[in-house]
């Protein structure tokens, strides 16, 4: 009868302690971190961080500058292509796989396997691959078309499209995988109802099946985009970001200013962009997939 | 009401019944090499064959000499095999002042993931166990900023966590690196976690809290030995993903501790000297061999992985 | 009058598993048949054959005498209802009761006139501009039904179609079932594992086991002489009882097991009376109590073990000896555990099945 009440910040306790990471890393490293940015990012710090706010004077000096512009013009061209060419490509190749096909899991393993190497990695073979002198534009001239040009990497126009090559060979992998998973998870018994509608296959994929599968298309979308904005190791390892500044992107502009540039003014402004243009994709996405109901 | 000859069981002499059908019988005739069967197979091997082509390319451009790779067509197999740009790559390529080759960001990087994938695993484990099972108050809100913090781009948290492993004296430290992969893996791991033990029979962990077993206890004797599959999952999603990474490897280390990826671009895109595609070709495979090996090696687990994985982008 | 659909020596197997071992089935028109079994006896595979679904191994499937062996199924005349309904979400119910009619290119007349009819039919006409999720389980059901309805066709089939409902709803859709049965006098074959359903809705039950049927009659034929042990214990519920014991047929043929020995007087034996180990069986309902059992040719005193009251009657597990027995009584009879009570039965009643090959004698 006597038993006391137990302390509620003790109720729990070891779930409390073993959580403490996690409260942490959220709390200071997330939250904290990210608000730090952001404030610092009115400042005008420099090689140091220092609290001397100078309004939106780092964000004025961002959208003049022409690295910058070219590296969220890179970052559209780059972003859009690859969510349409990767959604296209990995779905088609999906219902390529989709159709009880013998050597399944070897294709599948050959088509994901770029997605375990690094971008370092891939940048490097690509570059190696769109080398001018030596690799596919002297090939395809050693046959004898010797006005065949092909070289994205040295074309300041077009370099863009080269890191786009790479990125796809690396990714579409994985947007497959996760295309095939939402195919298998259509009810065999819609393949059976149209089959005996007498619905040609494609009709079926078109009207039914690819309305049904919304909800896989938007978290891969989600997914790819969440990727594009941190695009940097490829752009690192494949061009550096040349010919001159052709190929820069957001997450680049941001490590050279804070860590080389000593202007972490410039670097907390432009990462701060980069939060936000994460945000318009995450948050609707977020209320579109959890909103409606509770989160479990 | 019964008709005549509709009972079924085999009779003797079915077969020669069989033989007297007339018309169509048996499976639809499908010819192998129908125009269905092309194009889809064919679609598939060119595909397959694109995407086999680079890792063809690194692989026999490693295997050349320099004078062969001048000569030649880079998807030529080698005329004459050598193994010397391995060696050289391994053992001998240069970033700035070193030149003892990617040796060195081999054993940084072992040094790195090791202890990183243990101590991420360790945390997130048994937090997704404490998520699962141990609610309380407030658990589900530091959860929602985590697996929202997933999508922050790495870029925004640079700098304040240079200035906390700064305070703490472990910027540019292995340790310190640690800590920061042990960090950025939290979301995706506690929520693969959190999700395999929710998918447990709760009844368990009941029946275990009613025999007076503790927080620890259970997790360590009913819930460890239930969770091999998902500790191999997050073994392989966190190596593969601790040894490709570059920024964090650039950002929080010194030259002296760099991972194989920063060393493999400071050697293949290094200004200085005569270019040796050879040699980047061989530093490159290598580099790519660990999570190559675990990627073939572990098949399904990796695909599964990569499917829990995708929340983290 | 050709059949409906005629099956002919089916074989199908996957790989080295084999599925249907040479079914042969004729299917009158207009003739309600229920494939019945418990899961895995290939009643769903069959239904799939003769849809086309599914490539046969060998054999032949004939629909209003033609050979549709190799047809697609959208050309075989067949409309098809499924368990998981596979309406096409994203379409509202007009849209999917059309979308394979305007794929066969049908003129939009006759497309609103088809679906007008089948909703009137099935009573979903207030239902036709909504999409499936906002419509109830039996809605849907309906709707799918419609989908086979539009097609015009003279064969439907019914893959377990009320498995996904709740019982109370089962019964409403079961009647209604029937009832469009009376009205079209389509011909239809319906899977289920659901006895109930079978004997209700059935004009022949086809009772399948291994990909084989074990027997294809009238749902009182099946009731009342079962060809064999798996057929007499699969339909009932409680199931029938079983004695164990052997039949003489030194002089009149007699039962004799370890509860006794009874005459079987009045028993019509198959092929003649046959000696040997045999298996007694009585359902349940079949069994007369107390005074009833005074004028039963066999009576056995028996204790009463176990009550189950369910109403409409009352279960009531009894022992003979060693043997316990399910006897059905009467809802409103006031018995309690620990009665001794006369149970009783007649011969004509019984099944009696070899021990060996269980087969009915």
């Amino acid at each position: 009868m006597a038993a006391t009440r137990p302390i509620r910040l003790f109720r729990n306790l070891s779930a409390k302690i073993a959580a403490i990471p996690m409260i942490l890393t959220a709390m200071v490293v997330f939250v904290g971190g990210t608000a730090w940015t952001v404030t610092y990012s009115f400042t005008s710090s420099k090689l140091l961080p220092k609290t001397k706010f100078v309004g939106l004077d780092q964000y004025e000096r961002l959208w003049g500058t022409a690295r910058w512009l070219i590296s969220i013009e890179n970052l559209l061209i780059y972003g859009i292509c690859m969510m349409v060419l990767s959604l296209v490509i990995g779905f088609l190749l999906a219902a390529l796989l989709d159709q009880k096909i013998r050597f399944e899991n070897t294709f599948r393993t050959i088509l994901l396997y770029p997605f375990a190497l690094s971008f370092i990695v891939t940048g490097l073979v690509w570059q190696w691959l769109l080398n001018p002198d030596f690799g596919v534009q002297s090939v395809i001239r050693g046959f004898g078309w010797e006005s065949f040009t092909f070289d994205p990497l040295y074309d300041a126009r077009i370099v863009i499209y080269g890191v786009l090559i790479a990125g796809l060979w690396q990714g579409t992998g994985l947007v497959m995988c996760l295309m095939l998973a939402g195919l298998r998870g259509i009810d065999q018994d819609i393949w059976k109802a149209s089959r005996v509608d007498g619905i040609p296959a494609w009709k079926t994929y078109v009207f039914i099946v690819i309305p049904m599968m919304r909800p896989v298309f938007i978290t891969t979308l989600v997914i790819i985009a969440s990727g594009i904005v941190k695009v940097y190791d490829l752009i690192v390892a494949q061009t550096g970001g040349g010919p001159g500044i052709a190929s820069e992107v957001p997450a680049k502009y941001v490590y050279d200013y804070m860590f080389q540039g000593q202007n972490l003014g410039q670097g907390f402004a432009a990462s701060t962009m980069m939060l936000l243009a994460v945000l318009v994709v995450v948050i609707p996405w977020a209320f579109l997939e959890f909103g409606g109901r509770k989160r479990v | 009401m019964s008709d005549p000859g509709i009972l079924s069981a085999t009779v003797v002499g079915a077969d020669a019944a069989r033989d007297a059908l007339a018309g169509p019988r048996g499976p639809k005739p499908r010819r192998r090499f129908s125009r269905r069967n092309i194009f889809i197979y064919g679609t598939l091997i060119v595909v397959a064959l694109y995407y086999l082509l680079p890792l063809w390319v690194m692989v026999v451009t490693s295997l050349k000499g320099m004078p062969e790779i001048r000569m030649g067509n880079i998807f030529a197999p080698p005329v004459e095999i050598t193994f010397e740009p391995w060696v050289k790559a391994w053992a001998e390529a240069c970033t700035g002042l070193n030149c003892d080759g990617l040796s060195r960001g081999f054993w940084n990087s072992v040094r790195i993931t090791v202890p990183s994938v243990v101590v991420s695993i360790v945390i997130a484990s048994v937090n997704g166990y404490a998520l699962a099972n141990w609610r309380f108050k407030g658990a589900d809100m530091f959860f929602t900023i985590l697996i929202f913090g997933a999508f922050i781009p790495y870029q925004v948290m640079l700098y304040p966590i240079v200035i906390l492993l700064r305070e703490m004296g472990l910027y540019g430290s292995l340790t310190g690196l640690v800590m920061v992969h042990s960090i950025f893996g939290m979301p995706i791991l506690t929520l693969l976690f959190r999700n395999y033990f929710t998918s447990l029979p709760e009844e368990l962990f009941k029946a275990a809290r009613v025999d007076g077993a503790g927080f620890w206890q259970i997790y360590v004797q009913i819930m460890l030995p239930m969770s091999l599959p998902i500790f191999v999952v997050a073994m392989i999603l966190q190596v593969t993903g601790i040894w490709n990474d570059f920024l964090f490897g650039v950002v929080y280390t010194k030259p002296d501790l760099y991972p194989m990826t920063v060393q493999l671009n400071n050697i293949v895109n290094s200004v200085q000297g005569v270019k040796e595609y050879n040699v980047n070709m061989a530093a490159t495979l290598l580099t790519g061999l660990v999570p190559l090996v675990i990627y073939f090696v572990s098949g399904k687990l990796f695909v599964r992985g990569i499917a829990a994985g995708a929340v983290k982008g | 009058m050709d059949p409906s659909i005629s099956i002919k020596h089916l074989d199908l197997s996957f790989g080295a598993v084999e599925v249907l071992k040479d079914l042969n089935l004729d299917v009158g028109q207009g003739e309600f048949l229920v494939l019945l079994g418990s899961s895995g006896c290939g009643k769903s595979t069959l239904l799939n054959c003769i849809a086309g679904l599914l490539d046969v191994t060998d054999g032949q499937i004939h629909i209003q005498g033609k050979n549709v062996t190799w047809e697609e199924p959208s050309k075989r005349g067949i409309g098809m209802v499924f368990q998981s309904y596979a309406l096409y979400p994203q379409m509202t119910v007009e849209g999917n009761l059309s979308f394979g009619l305007k794929n066969a290119g049908i003129p939009k007349a006759e497309i609103a006139e088809r679906i007008n009819r089948a909703a009137r039919v099935l009573q979903i006409e207030p239902l036709l501009k909504r999409k499936p999720a906002a419509l109830s389980g039996g809605q849907r059901q309906r709707v799918a039904i419609g989908r086979a309805l539009v097609r015009d066709v003279d064969v439907f089939l019914f893959d377990e179609p009320l498995s996904n409902l709740d019982a109370k709803l089962r019964t409403d859709l079961r009647a209604e079932i029937k009832e469009l049965h009376h009205q079209l006098k389509n011909t239809m074959i319906y899977v289920t594992h659901d006895q109930i359903e079978a004997m209700t809705l059935a004009d022949r039950i086809a009772i399948m086991r291994g990909g084989l049927i074990l027997q294809l009659a009238s749902p009182n034929e099946i009731y009342n002489t079962p060809a064999c042990k798996y057929v007499a214990d699969f339909i009932g519920s409680p199931s029938m009882n079983f004695l164990d014991g052997a039949v003489e047929t030194a002089q009149a043929p007699r039962f004799t097991c370890g509860c006794g020995s009874f005459a079987l007087d009045g028993y019509a034996f198959g092929h003649g009376p046959v000696a040997g180990p045999a298996w007694l069986g009585i359902r349940p309902e079949h069994i007369a109590t107390g005074a009833a059992a005074e004028p039963m040719p066999i009576r056995l005193d028996a204790r009463v073990r176990l009550v189950e009251p369910l109403g409409s009657d009352t279960l009531v597990r009894v022992a003979v000896g060693d043997q316990r027995f399910w006897v059905r009584m009467d809802g409103q009879s006031s018995i309690a555990e620990g009665d001794e009570i006369a149970i009783g039965f007649a011969p004509e009643r019984v099944n009696l099945f070899d021990k060996h090959t269980e087969d009915r004698l």
